[in-house]
């Protein structure tokens, strides 16, 4: 008989077992017994944030950047209900997590006891999986089953809901080495056949095109693509999740593809032949109208996920597995085909690409003296040669990252792409600097994001986190500002962000530095100057063009080949 | 089109729930749905019928199987099945009525199972069809109360849904779906285990 642990002392155990190095949380009293354990160990350093929300996008970016699961400890009841958001958004975008939330003990579970709530019930529609542990035999395994599910098959947030008497009992500790749930086995290698037919009909085709999302980041397959793509020599886009699985300095990298992705990117999507989409999911910010997408296209689909496959659109040649074992089987039954890449400068197919290219859509004024926040990006990728870590929010400023910074690896643009979460990208930046405290880990924010989630300034201190936050300060929510000029007759209701902090004053009052930067001839040097502090957190506050809008863009309704592009292009595609 | 799912779920708090909220929030339709423990503890049986397309039921079946508590699930429907539904009906039995009652309750090898001398209650066992024909032959006014259990189903021939029996056979699943199914495919079953 080993020695008896109490639950808390279990808890902290298993943590130290699977291997967890930060874990990011608030305390309150029902997960007290395990502060306490926390308390005498350092092992498993705890990260103590300002608001349970940044715990979880905290988690969430050290996830994404680290391939890692992130790790939240809550108490009951409102801890519990301020980690929906940050659950919800990892859950959209299948990043691996593991939430612990305190529970009130399990003989007054159901009474409405103080601090109560269903932390199950409330997060199952938002989870992988959740647990509620019933008994402190339960713990070890459970806590075992969360991560192994979190970071198995497609990835996830998992909860487990820990009574706080669960955490006072004893029992004899076991951690497994590994867990098996029967109802559980994910796919990962794909079906041989499935492979050969998409291969036969990829090789075949005159107008081919590689569509790649999340799914190849998250499987860390990006040096899978790079070798199947260069065998090819097909165009290939990325989602807005999927930016950096594919060197955007490539020359067949045609750009993001969606709603504000490239001209080229779309306009192929739409003229393909063969569509081969791998670890994405069809998501309508990207497809656009299901009607007009792709109407020529035979469709491979390669998804982990089942349930992705033929969700959104009918697909040809299905074929489940992981991104980058299916890649690997593809790249096999490519080479054995002795195919020769279809050439970047003689092909028909390129040429047309080239040809779509040419409208360069992403122009903007350079001359302007106001700033223009598309610039203040390529001054920052050229700055960081490429080399940082982006995390965004969400709005005009996340699609000016987007398509302005050119990420050539992946896990470096860390976004909420599926739920859309405004005060995401501070707290993320956190957990992407303590996965990697050497990194430049660049915030790009807009000034109604950043004030989401302000408070964690306070933990940037605390752990001496030198994170640079870019706003692009345009004193509106400029992505609602754009729709409601272009759909709501410049009707700007509720828009306007009023009352606006001084952000240098306030950077200053959470003890770090602020720089307000007005002029466009001031944007190189302010960003030298942040960026060569390395130890300082620098909120850089760019006053940025008011009416500048996101260009190209595919209206809703609208097909790929109906994009609109900005004013001035010379063409009769002007929105405006 | 109308398809009786039956799944084998873990016999766990919540895992109703999770197929519950999973086809309200993905707003699946729910005809029906019954839940009763098996012969092994540890799992139930829930008998699910729902409708819609091809495509719709195809997402069901993958979301289903997506859910952690879900085990096993078969669509009736791709084979030859039997259903059957029990439903209590209490009706209004006065004077002359009394023998008309009766009479069709025989014709649908209904069975009474309580009597007053107003009342009759009428135990009837078929397809969900059958017994919604019961009801459409009976005069309306004289119904008082209808309580259906929702349907079970189970598949003809040596076509099984069990733990314990390590497979099950089922007809190859139309070329589209062929590689998407998640949980990996039964091996060929032996008829002599299924007895
Ligand atoms: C939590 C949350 N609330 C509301 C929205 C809807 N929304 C999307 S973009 C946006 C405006 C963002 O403004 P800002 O952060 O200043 O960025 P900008 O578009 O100006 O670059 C809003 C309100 C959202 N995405 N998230």
């Amino acid at each position: 008989m080993g020695k008896k642990l109490r639950g808390a002392e279990i808890f902290v155990q298993a943590l130290k077992d699977e291997g967890v190095e930060y874990i990011f949380g608030y305390p309150g009293g029902a997960v007290l017994h395990i502060y306490d354990e926390l308390f005498k160990q350092s092992a498993v350093k705890h990260i103590l944030v300002r608001h349970e929300q940044g715990a979880t996008h905290a988690a969430d970016g050290y996830a994404r950047a680290t391939g890692k699961p992130g790790v939240v400890l809550v108490t009951s009841g409102p801890g519990a209900t301020n980690c929906v958001t940050g659950i919800a958004t990892a859950y959209m975008d299948s990043i691996p997590m593991v939430v612990f939330t305190g529970q009130v003990p399990t003989h007054l579970i159901g009474n409405d006891a103080f601090q109560e709530v269903d932390a199950v019930g409330i997060t199952r529609p938002c989870v992988k999986h959740n647990f509620l542990v019933e008994d402190v035999k339960d713990l070890a395994a459970t806590i075992k089953k969360a991560f192994y599910l979190a970071t198995t098959g497609r990835p996830g947030p998992v909860v487990v809901d820990i009574p706080k008497d669960v955490t006072a009992d004893s029992t004899e500790y076991y951690y497994p080495q590994n867990v098996e749930i029967r109802s559980y086995k994910p796919v990962t290698r794909g079906h041989p056949g499935q492979i050969r037919k998409a291969v036969q009909l990829l090789l075949s085709a005159r107008r081919p095109m590689i569509y790649t999302g999340g799914g190849v980041v998250i499987d860390n397959a990006a040096a899978e693509l790079a070798e199947f793509g260069h065998l090819l020599g097909f165009p290939i886009t990325n989602t807005l999740m999927g930016l950096g699985a594919y060197p955007a300095t490539d020359k067949q990298f045609v750009g993001m593809l969606g709603m504000h992705g490239t001209y080229e990117a779309n306009m192929a999507m739409h003229h393909c032949d063969v569509l081969l989409a791998v670890g994405a999911r069809f998501d309508d910010r990207v497809t656009g109208d299901l009607a007009k997408f792709c109407p020529e296209a035979k469709i491979i689909h390669v998804d982990i996920d089942p349930s992705s496959i033929s969700k959104n659109v009918p697909v040809d040649v299905p074929i489940v597995g992981s991104a980058r074992e299916v890649l690997r089987e593809m790249i096999k039954v490519i080479k054995e085909a002795k195919f020769k890449p279809m050439s970047r400068k003689g092909d028909p197919w390129w040429k047309q690409i080239d040809e779509w290219a040419s409208v360069d859509c992403l122009r903007y004024d350079r001359k302007s003296k106001v700033i223009k926040p598309q610039y203040v990006i390529e001054e920052l990728y050229a700055l960081t040669r490429g080399d940082a870590y982006i995390t965004s929010d969400v709005g005009q400023h996340q699609m000016w990252a987007a398509q302005y910074y050119k990420f050539d690896q992946p896990r470096r643009w860390i976004n909420s792409g599926g739920l859309g979460t405004m005060g995401f990208g501070l707290p993320a930046a956190m957990g992407v600097q303590l996965g990697f405290p050497k990194a430049t880990v660049c915030c790009v924010t807009g000034e109604a994001s950043l004030v989401m989630c302000i408070q964690e300034l306070s933990t940037c201190l605390q752990y001496n986190l030198p994170i640079k936050i870019i706003n692009l300060n345009n004193r509106y929510m400029g992505m609602v500002r754009q729709w409601q000029e272009f759909f709501y007759d410049r009707r700007y209701s509720h828009s306007y962000m009023d009352a606006l902090p001084d952000f240098v004053k306030l950077a200053e009052a959470f003890g770090h530095v602020g720089m307000r930067v007005e002029k466009t001839s001031g944007v190189r040097d302010a960003l030298k100057k942040a960026l060569a502090m390395k130890n300082k957190l620098v909120l850089l506050d760019f006053i940025t063009d008011q009416t500048e809008n996101v260009y190209p863009m595919i209206a809703a309704g609208k097909g790929h080949h109906e994009m609109h592009l900005a004013p001035g292009s010379g063409t009769n595609r002007e929105l405006a | 089109m109308r398809h009786i799912l039956s799944i084998l779920l873990e016999n766990e708090a919540g895992a109703l729930s999770r197929v519950a909220g999973l086809f309200s929030a993905r707003a699946f339709n729910i005809e029906s749905l019954t839940v009763a423990p098996t012969e092994d503890p540890t799992v139930s049986r829930m008998t699910l019928v729902t409708s819609g397309s091809d495509e719709i039921i195809e997402q069901i079946v993958k979301q289903l199987n997506k859910l952690i508590d879900v085990i096993k699930l078969i669509d009736l429907n791709e084979g030859a099945h039997i259903e059957r539904e029990l439903m209590l009906i209490k009706v209004m039995a006065r004077d002359g009525g009394r023998e008309e009652v009766k009479r069709m309750a025989e014709i649908f090898r209904g069975r009474i199972i309580d009597v007053t001398d107003t009342t009759y209650v009428i135990e009837l066992t078929g397809t969900g069809e059958k017994l919604d024909a019961f009801i459409e032959a009976l005069d309306k006014s004289l119904i008082l109360e209808v309580v259906r259990t929702g349907v079970s189903g189970i598949a003809r021939g040596t076509r099984a849904l069990s733990l314990h029996i390590p497979s099950i056979t089922r007809p190859a699943p139309p070329a589209r779906t062929e590689a998407a199914t998640a949980k990996p495919a039964p091996a060929p079953v032996n008829p002599d285990h299924l007895l």
